[in-house]
């Protein structure tokens, strides 16, 4: 007979205040089989754990059912108290209250009757648990990087300096991200690059980690510890290790009109191109969108000029396999498109540009060699207008978030300015100063008080040209919406902070989730803030949400912390929810035909073929096989069986019936 | 294609203009327009700041009589007219016992089921089909096509393409010839209601509008709304006064652009009755209809 208890867990008042739990456990402890039901108001705590432990014990329970919040949050926290108490863990399911009752409805005795209906689902389900034990796989100990911004690197050097392998792969032709094209970092003012590039030489000549530039992911599959992640190695029509990155190529290459990235668009660059003069690898790449040769058929200028005849123009793109452990998502953001603020001007005045231009403009390594010039006439702009939230926190045409970086970079840039150009006006236009960090509100003041930037409270509505300067229109929302006229020589939008293009795509890949605005999700917003709830995948940096770069590189080694704590272990054990095929007594050793219509439709490849033999090698049948280690417990191949000949341990079709008959 | 009509006041007076070129250029768009029997007054600016179940209710009873003559898609070629009624549809839409105390003062039921339209929503799909094929004089002009506010707000009224930049006269302009120049006022107020008490702000607000349509080289600014024609027109006095200078750039409605690009006369589209003169030379007259000028639409 079975002997289960129910454990009712308000979740302070989560689930208490809508449910009355107490009704709850009264009215389970009269179902059938259930010997024990008692309420508690936080079932996760020690002392609540104690409960279900003692119960155990006392009441020499068979199965429990904890009424609390998700599984997703608490199943491995009642599972390992179940243990503790000699209890196989799988014999301990957990019903969700609080998500599937309690947040979803007002407090009514129709709420608590749902309640306690959820609870018998479970307990019907319970009485038919079988003990299971955990599978156990081995852990490959090597980490797959994407994305070679300041994240990227960080985790990467992390993971390598622990003793570990990494594999990163950076889908530009450089490591380095955005924060190679940045002029000076808030809030100390330090040089970008400087701090920068020493990192990313670092990573090129650490002994284990194997760069992979100019590369995309193109597949990943397996499971935590067991990945296989195929990388697609886009041709860079030269070959690496031929090239010595004299830059000969780069500076014959007759196509020099295109649009570089790496400036914003501020400058140009060639069609064979190193992005930038610290790139690593400093390795050219031919742009074959570009490149005459490829578009037209004749010129081949970089094949005769190069001195080690490294230039391959045939060469293809290569895939390479490798396999994994854990996965490191790093691929950062991209600057939000302007075009739905067409009041503001951005394409259609030159001296309206966005803030990463700016950086461009300021930094010593940009097209003007960090002098001010405005884009339009190279003239020295006497008066610079800067808009926070060109975008950012703007439901009506925007996005609904804060880009969290826009305040305190766009202090620093007023201070750039009226650094370089003392007699220079500097105004920003704010709805609030987010300057929260360490020296953050300071810089800012600083901005202010030593720098004489002018900060006006209130909106721009529009920006037009009128006789070659940009009339910018707002109000001043602190003197009584009073409205503001400046003529500016240049405007800088505070452009928000997107997910990077093809963020989509990759959390697909990788079977993350993500949010509306296509970041990365964390496992936990408080409390796992860098692991996914795909387990061995973790992210870093602005890919899962907005960041600066001291955040960035924290989230980056909180992630590598994450992955070498996995790879100190040398296997893992996974739940045993996997498929199997069943076996009986001979004659006929199992209900499986062979048809293998679930071979066709196992998404993960699980379903081997195995030959049933008598004792004397005589081949009795060909049935199915479930390869645990491969299979996800998706259940495809139990609803496809013509024969009910497989079943998924834990979610048997006995108890999923048994609960489905629970409510009727 | 039928289509109910609501003139509202304006057409009725300060804009006959309006109305005579749309009415004029219906036929040869193939539309055919039925007015509201015994329309109202919208409530305009006046209802709405006084008391607010009378500014529902006498849009509502426009909408009410425009349903029970069967009117499945109104026209409302005043933009503030348009506002009040698609307001008012959406306010009763979203509350029901608003809805029957309004039906209770208006006697009627209003079930807010008629498609309202202003002149945009109605001519924009023409601009893609088939209104460049009739095009027989095409009004090669540079334009500065100005939406005023209603045009283009409330955003979940007007339900624009693009609330500060909307392109749907734009393309039309294009499609009988014209330029549309690229103005940063498109959307500006022009001062509106202030008309009467404070000429002086309308001179300012509109004398903006007409300053950088000029400077912008637009030999026309082309208008959807009778209250901004009225103050960019009527108040031309004032704001040359305002910018100290003469400026002398007619101001007409779509309706009339279209009507002289489809060869219609000045004085069926109410050209004549401008303060400002609006005088365009005409221009060589095209193949009517023909394969050359629907190529041209391609």
């Amino acid at each position: 007979m079975a002997r289960i208890g129910v454990f009712v867990c308000h979740c302070g008042e989560n689930i208490g205040a809508t449910v009355d739990c107490a009704e709850v456990a009264q009215a389970c402890g009269q179902m059938p089989g259930v010997v024990h039901s008692i309420d508690y108001k936080y079932m996760c705590s020690d002392p609540g754990q104690n409960l279900i432990k003692e119960a155990i014990r006392e009441k020499r329970l068979t199965g429990v059912v904890v009424a609390a919040c998700s599984p997703r949050m608490h199943e491995p926290t009642f599972r390992r108290a179940c243990a503790e108490a000699g209890l196989n863990p799988f014999l301990c399911e957990m019903t969700n209250l609080r998500e599937h009752c309690s947040w979803v409805h007002e407090r009514t005795p129709a709420t608590t009757a749902k309640a306690i209906d959820l609870v018998r689902v479970l307990v019907e389900k319970v009485k038919r648990n079988r003990p299971l034990h955990p599978i156990r796989v081995p852990v490959t100990k090597t980490a797959l990087v994407i994305g070679g911004g300041i994240g990227g690197i960080q985790a990467a050097l992390d993971i390598a300096n622990a003793g570990h392998k990494v594999v990163m792969v950076e889908r530009e032709p450089s490591i380095g991200g955005h924060m190679a094209q940045l002029s000076e970092t808030f809030p100390t003012l330090d040089c970008s690059q400087c701090i920068l590039t020493p990192r990313m030489v670092e990573v090129a000549q650490h002994p284990n980690i194997t760069l992979y530039t100019y590369a995309e992911l193109e597949s990943l599959e397996g499971f935590i510890g067991n990945f296989v992640a195929r990388i697609r190695k886009k041709a860079r029509s030269i070959d690496e290790k031929a090239c010595t990155g004299c830059g000969l190529c780069t500076q014959k290459c007759p196509n020099r009109k295109i649009p570089s990235a790496f400036n914003a668009g501020l400058g140009m660059r060639p069609a064979i191109y190193v992005p930038f003069p610290q790139a690593v690898p400093n390795k050219p790449v031919i742009d074959r969108e570009r490149c005459t040769y490829f578009t037209k058929g004749k010129c081949r200028l970089c094949e005769k000029v190069c001195p080690a005849g490294a230039i391959r123009y045939d060469q293809q793109d290569e895939i390479i396999s490798v396999r994994v452990g854990a996965v490191v998502a790093a691929t950062g953001y991209q600057v939000k498109e302007t075009d739905f603020f067409p009041e503001y001007g951005y394409g259609r005045y030159p001296d309206v540009i966005t803030g990463l231009q700016f950086e461009r403009l300021a930094s010593a390594s940009g097209p003007t060699l960090g002098e001010m010039k405005r884009p339009s006439d190279g003239r020295v702009p006497e008066t610079v207008v800067f808009i926070q939230c060109a975008g950012s926190r703007d439901p009506a045409k925007g996005i609904d978030y804060c880009s969290k970086i826009c305040c305190m970079y766009t202090a620093k840039h007023a201070m750039l300015y009226r650094h370089k150009v003392h007699h220079g006006r500097a105004y920003v236009f704010y709805m609030d100063i987010r300057a929260g960090g360490k020296m953050y509100e300071e810089f800012v003041r600083r901005a202010i008080e030593e720098d004489g930037v002018r900060y006006i409270r209130g909106r721009v509505s529009r920006i037009y040209e009128r006789d070659g300067r940009l009339v910018v229109q707002g109000a001043d929302t602190l003197l009584g919406a009073r409205p503001v006229e400046i003529e500016a020589d240049m405007v800088v939008l505070a452009t928000a902070m997107a997910a990077s293009p093809g963020a989509e795509e990759l959390a697909q890949k990788l079977k993350v989730s993500y949010d509306p605005y296509y970041f990365l999700s964390e496992a936990h917003p408080k409390l796992r803030p860098v692991e996914t709830a795909t387990a061995g995948i973790m992210v870093a940096g602005a890919c899962q949400a907005p960041k600066d770069i001291p955040e960035t590189v924290a989230q980056a080694s909180g992630a590598a912390a994450k992955v070498v704590g996995l790879f100190s272990q040398d296997e893992l054990s996974r739940e045993p929810v996997v498929a199997v095929v069943n076996r009986t007594a001979p004659p006929v050793w199992s209900t499986c035909v062979g048809c293998f219509l679930c071979e066709k439709a196992c998404p993960y490849q699980a379903i081997e073929r195995e030959e049933i033999r008598t004792r004397d090698g005589k081949l009795v049948k060909t049935v199915a096989r479930v390869n645990t280690g491969v299979c996800q417990g998706c259940g495809t191949c139990v609803a496809l069986c013509r024969s009910k000949s497989i079943d998924l341990q834990g979610y048997t079709n006995e108890q999923v019936y048994a609960e489905v008959m629970a409510l009727a | 294609m039928k289509y109910g009509l609501f003139p509202g006041c304006s057409l009725m007076g300060s804009s006959r203009e309006y109305g005579e070129s749309l009415r004029a250029i219906a036929p040869s768009l193939g539309i055919e327009f039925q007015e509201v029997p015994d329309w109202n007054c919208c409530g305009a600016t006046a209802a709405h700041t006084l008391n607010r179940k009378l500014s529902l209710a006498l849009p509502a009873r426009v909408l009410a009589l425009a349903e029970a003559a069967g009117l499945g898609e109104l026209v409302v070629p005043c933009s503030a007219c348009f506002t009040r009624l698609r307001m008012t549809q959406k306010e009763l839409a979203a509350d029901e016992s608003l809805r029957e105390q309004v039906a209770a003062i208006i006697e009627m039921p209003c079930t807010g089921s008629v498609k309202i339209l202003n002149v945009l929503d109605l001519l924009a799909p023409l601009a893609s089909n088939g209104l460049g094929a009739k095009v027989v004089r095409p009004f090669a002009r540079r334009v500065a096509c100005y939406y005023g506010c209603y045009l283009a707000r409330p955003a979940e009224i007007a339900r624009v393409d693009r609330v500060e930049d909307p392109q749907a006269m734009d393309a039309l302009m294009r499609t009988i010839g014209a330029e549309p120049v690229d103005w940063a006022f498109k959307v500006e107020c022009c001062g509106a209601g202030f008309s009467v008490s404070r000429t002086d702000l309308v001179a300012k607000l509109s004398g903006r509008i007409l300053d950088d349509a000029a400077r912008r080289g637009a030999e026309a600014v082309i208008v959807a709304c009778p209250m901004c024609h009225s103050n960019l027109d009527l108040r031309r006095p004032a704001i040359e006064r305002h910018l100290g200078r003469t400026c002398r750039i007619p101001v007409i409605y779509i309706t009339q652009a279209l009507g002289l690009a489809l060869g219609l006369d000045r004085e069926a589209l109410g050209l004549h009755r401008h303060l400002v003169p609006a005088h365009f030379p005409e221009g060589p007259e095209v193949a009517a209809a023909g394969p050359a000028a629907a190529r041209k639409d391609s």
